[in-house]
């Protein structure tokens, strides 16, 4: 099997729509609504999900053939921690601000429902390369979804994209004032039940026949 | 009359499935019933035709929301002149109110009905009379002040994930209108909460020495309950407050319209009074804040209770179904109010939140009281057949 094969390709592309972990599979929806009241935190929870999933994918898979049954959730998290405490430390060496926005949710990563996920129901059974990209793949659905609240909830929330006030100062004296429930975890629900409505009216395979 | 009526009938083809327009039919039945009495008649069985049908109950309710409004426009116009000393006549005072009503209302029913009539376009539904009541009680639970585009907004964030998304009209959990008031509420704090936001005019102008346009509820608050207005005053309605809740006197005229015409359950709107008045007692007894020393009775002419517990507990859309339930969502409505009035002071009006939160809670309620009487009548059934 090549490296880059359509089988693989398929891996990566098909969190990002069908198989989204928030969206479809309603995943990590915890952290996705606390760390969302600006982008920049936002997009680094996103890359640091997608780091710890791919790489601790790529490590269970190669030692899946050694790993006895009974034990393998202890292993798996052993190797989760020990990758959310690297990608912890070096925030806290490169993005200290970033790092102490998200305070807990980055500890919190090692229980998100995702990485678990993926190494149950991927890594254990697949090739190392196959499940490294479908970590990736996952990740980046994610940070996907997380990216998009958190651009919406900025903007209204905050008057802001990235700390940059992008609301003219014009728009303020004529009476127009920020959103304060922009702010709040209700509207990243809410946001994220309308990407999950605008997503299933595009892909009518999705919706669940009742 | 005839001319319209030819009209509207050689245009129907036109509209009518497979006609140029056919997607727009149901906007264009919507006119037509609007403008005609509709005359379909059931093509089969035999079916019990009742005179109350959706537009007339909708109708009744507006009836009885007339006084509220009307005493709301005089009161915004009474506050206002007693903030900035100006004296005018009773006919003055209203027109003054009536002017500021208006575009509140021009607003709330032009987003509202149009999201409804685009609504009924893409499931291919017939319009239907949903929004009349929501459109009048939206600007009646507004503070004057607050911006157009705001209000925009709260209707169109309500109707859409309040109604429309759960299936439209009949079919939403919370009260619409009370949803785009919480909406605001937490999106926009400074609009809907504070002193000044109750008075029209208040915000950008300075009004005369001593006076403050905090409602009595926000005044026992700050500490100053002995500034606040008298229990007639509050129940005749001359205090500050959201358009058309203040007057106590003009939602009971609106009570007595609803039972007498049965289509407002008494029975909810006796035990939210019941509920309110037993948990204002019980906080009597131990009197820790100025709240809690309010007299319970107090509790029924301040700030938007008489309004929520006549028009919008009783929406039988949201409330209990049941009859022992109505009871209990009552109940627990008023004991709600007292508790986030007393104990919640970033809140000082809690029937918004009451409600919304029983509203929630009322399919549980149904629940309960139907699963009782399944198992009351079946240990009956078991007792006989033992017999």
């Amino acid at each position: 099997m090549s490296i880059f094969s359509s089988k693989n390709f398929k891996l990566l592309s098909n969190p990002l729509n069908l198989q989204n972990p928030i969206t479809v599979q309603i995943l990590g929806i915890c952290s996705a609504l606390a760390v969302t009241v600006k982008l920049k935190p936002a997009i680094v929870m996103g890359l640091s999900v997608m780091v710890v999933t791919a790489i601790s994918n790529l490590v269970i898979s190669a030692m899946r053939n050694y790993i006895p049954p009974r034990i393998r959730i202890i292993v798996q998290l052993v190797v989760v921690a020990t990758m959310v405490i690297l990608v912890d430390q070096l925030l806290r060496a490169f993005v200290y601000d970033v790092s102490k926005q998200l305070s807990v949710y980055v500890g919190l990563i090692i229980t998100n429902c995702i990485i678990m996920g993926r190494l149950e129901a991927f890594a254990m059974g697949n090739k190392p390369w196959p499940s490294f990209v479908d970590g990736i793949g996952n990740g980046l659905g994610y940070a996907m979804i997380l990216i998009a609240i958190g651009f919406i909830r900025e903007l209204f929330g905050s008057g802001a994209v990235l700390g940059f006030n992008v609301i003219p100062k014009s728009f303020y004296d004529t009476g127009y004032i920020n959103n304060g429930m922009m702010i709040m975890p209700t509207a990243a629900l809410i946001l994220v039940g309308v990407i999950i409505w605008i997503q299933r009216s595009f892909n009518k395979e999705l919706i669940e026949k009742d | 009359m005839k001319s319209l009526r030819n009209y509207i009938d050689k245009k129907k083809p036109l509209f009518s499935p497979g006609g140029k327009f056919a997607k727009l039919g149901s906007t264009f039945g919507a006119i037509e019933t609007f403008l005609f009495t509709p005359n379909h008649t059931s093509q089969t069985g035999v079916h019990i035709h009742d005179a109350i049908d959706l537009k007339r109950t909708m109708t009744v309710v507006i009836l009885a929301l007339v006084p509220a409004m009307l005493f709301g426009s005089w009161n915004i116009g009474y506050q206002n002149g007693l903030a900035f000393g100006v004296e005018r006549g009773i006919i003055d005072n209203f027109i003054f109110g009536f002017l500021k009503l208006i575009p509140l209302l021009v607003v709330s029913y032009g987003v509202g009905l149009g999201i409804e009539f685009i609504a009924a376009q893409i499931r291919g539904h017939e319009v239907n009379e949903g929004y009349l009541v929501t459109g009048i009680l939206i600007p009646l639970i507004m503070p004057v002040n607050i911006p157009l585009w705001m209000l925009a907004l709260a209707v169109a964030f309500a109707v859409i994930f309040g109604k429309e998304i759960f299936g439209g009209t009949g079919y939403n959990i919370m009260n619409v209108a009370l949803l785009a008031r919480a909406f605001l509420f937490f999106a926009y704090p400074s609009q809907m909460s504070g002193d000044s936001v109750w008075i029209y005019d208040l915000p950008n102008k300075v009004p005369i020495d001593g006076f403050s346009g905090a409602t009595p509820l926000a005044q026992i608050g700050q500490g100053a309950a002995s500034k606040m207005a008298s229990f007639h005053d509050m129940f005749m309605g001359f205090i500050p407050g959201s358009i058309g809740e203040t007057s106590t006197l003009a939602v009971l005229i609106g009570a007595a319209i609803l039972i007498f015409t049965g289509i407002g359950s008494w029975k909810i709107m006796l035990s939210v009074v019941l509920g309110t008045l037993s948990m204002g007692f019980l906080c009597n007894l131990l009197p820790l804040n100025a709240y809690m020393e309010l007299p319970a009775y107090y509790h029924l002419v301040m700030g938007g209770f008489a309004f929520g517990a006549v028009f919008m507990a009783t929406d039988p859309v949201t409330a209990s179904h049941t009859e022992k339930g109505k009871w209990i969502y009552g109940f627990l409505i008023g004991v709600l109010v007292v508790l986030i009035r007393i104990f919640n002071p970033a809140y000082p009006e809690g029937m918004m939140l009451a409600i919304l939160l029983m509203n929630v809670w009322s399919p549980l309620i149904d629940y309960f009281v139907v699963e009782g009487h399944i198992k009351r009548r079946l240990k009956r059934a078991k007792v006989k057949a033992n017999a």
